[in-house]
């Protein structure tokens, strides 16, 4: 699997969402299945997928699937 | 990076002007707000304590918000004492900026990385998915703060003295966050302590919530400091705030014993008579203010609340630093909504 993918799933994992659904323009609460509760789930599921340690302003800014995308990259995973 | 670096002089200067353009920003947006101002025949500040404020329980019967329906993302409630429910409008930016400075507020006692946590409460507060308790949301806000999150208490309720030593063999050897509510940490988290030596020493303890269940069993804030002293708790901040400022918290210091005003908030003591400012170690009722409302009046509030000011750019951090000390009486709380209702 791709970082995209890995990243992908991770989120449909978290989010309870099916394992087709589109989630590349998902953004914070715009599903009702992202709500603060998911939110601490999945970042759960991207730390433990990615073995990464997220400070807790990444946690506050991660508003999307783009921003989780530009957050990894500052832990130097590289999603494209 | 701080948050509590401005000197009251320093603060008056940046809040000031800040807070007159709010006023303005929400008189032009929100009617009911603008009719209140009108009708109490406000025209200028010349000071933050001059600043025109709202009961706090106005939020309870009128609907104030300064954004239009479409840019509503986000609708918060609290139950009050009272029964009624406060409803605070944010849009997306309000609600993005008040998490924003809700974590740099936490992160000057805390810092960047996000610690073990240990929380003193049950899983089954979550359990309502669709609405969280007062409780429920706040555990969750303060989740973020964390990760390897352990519950202290099991569904029943009870200590869950395993989960806690698990937690702390694993966790115990370096910096954990501890939070809970004033109550529940007194109840469950210090006696457990006691009766099995847990040693919570590397614990900082984030707490919150009133002190009138500890009152009613004469727990002052110091002896709750001192007790939770002896099983090794020595870092500890309670905090003070509400839904109707959301974002904001008045943090206590790591002198103890006092609250203090993030950058962008101040309080202000008021006679409940007079409604005169009261001048530090005088009680009265408490103003809380902050340039984070912006999507609702809620910048300048009057609790129903008694706190009092110990000084003022004389503690562990810059501005004043207060105490709450209760329930204002329910019989004075009426004459405050009384003088709302002959200004509107």
């Amino acid at each position: 699997m791709t970082e995209l993918q890995r990243l992908r799933a991770a989120f449909r994992t978290a989010l309870n969402l099916p394992a087709d659904a589109p989630v590349d323009d998902l953004r914070y609460q715009d599903n009702e299945k992202w709500d603060s509760l998911a939110h601490m789930s999945l970042v759960a599921t991207i730390e433990d997928e990615f073995s990464v340690m997220l400070d807790t302003d990444d946690v506050i800014n991660m508003s999307g699937f783009a921003e989780a995308v530009r957050i990894l990259g500052e832990y130097g995973v590289d999603v494209p | 990076m701080s948050v509590f670096t401005l000197s009251q002089p320093a603060r008056e200067k940046v809040l000031l002007p800040a807070l007159v353009d709010l006023v303005a920003h929400h008189r032009e947006r929100c009617a009911p707000y603008d009719r209140i101002l009108a009708a109490g025949g406000f025209t200028s500040a010349a000071s933050v304590a001059d600043l025109p404020w709202l009961p706090v329980r106005l939020f309870k019967t009128l609907e104030l918000k300064s954004i239009p329906d479409d840019e509503v993302f986000k609708v918060l409630t609290s139950s009050g004492t009272t029964g009624d429910v406060s409803r605070i409008h944010l849009d997306r930016a309000a609600a993005a900026a008040q998490t924003r400075q809700l974590g740099a507020t936490l992160q000057t006692v805390l810092g960047p990385k996000r610690l073990p946590m240990l929380i003193v409460d049950t899983r089954s507060i979550l359990k309502d998915r669709r609405s969280f308790s007062a409780r429920g949301a706040g555990v969750l806000g303060m989740a973020t703060f964390g990760r390897d999150h352990v519950w202290a208490l099991d569904e029943e309720g009870t200590v869950d003295v395993e989960g806690i030593r698990g937690f702390l063999a694993e966790h115990g050897d370096r910096p954990f966050l501890v939070f809970g509510f004033t109550y529940l940490v007194w109840l469950h988290l210090y006696e457990t302590a006691q009766a099995h030596g847990l040693d919570l020493g590397n614990g900082i303890l984030i707490h919150s919530g009133g002190w009138k269940k500890l009152i009613d069993q004469a727990v002052s804030p110091e002896e709750f400091r001192e007790r939770l002293g002896r099983a090794g708790l020595t870092r500890i901040h309670n905090f003070y705030g509400m839904v109707e400022q959301i974002g904001t918290i008045f943090l206590e210091g790591p002198d103890g014993g006092s609250l203090y005003c993030p950058d962008f908030a101040d309080v202000v003591v008021r006679d409940p008579e007079t409604w005169a400012e009261l001048p530090p170690g005088e009680p009265g009722l408490l103003e809380v203010v902050s340039t984070l409302p912006t999507s609702y009046p809620g910048h300048v509030l009057l609790t129903e609340d008694l706190g009092v000011v110990h000084g003022i750019d004389d503690g562990a951090w810059p501005g004043k630093r207060f105490s709450v000390l209760g329930r204002l009486p329910r019989a004075e709380a009426r004459g405050c909504s009384d003088t709302y209702r002959s200004a509107a």
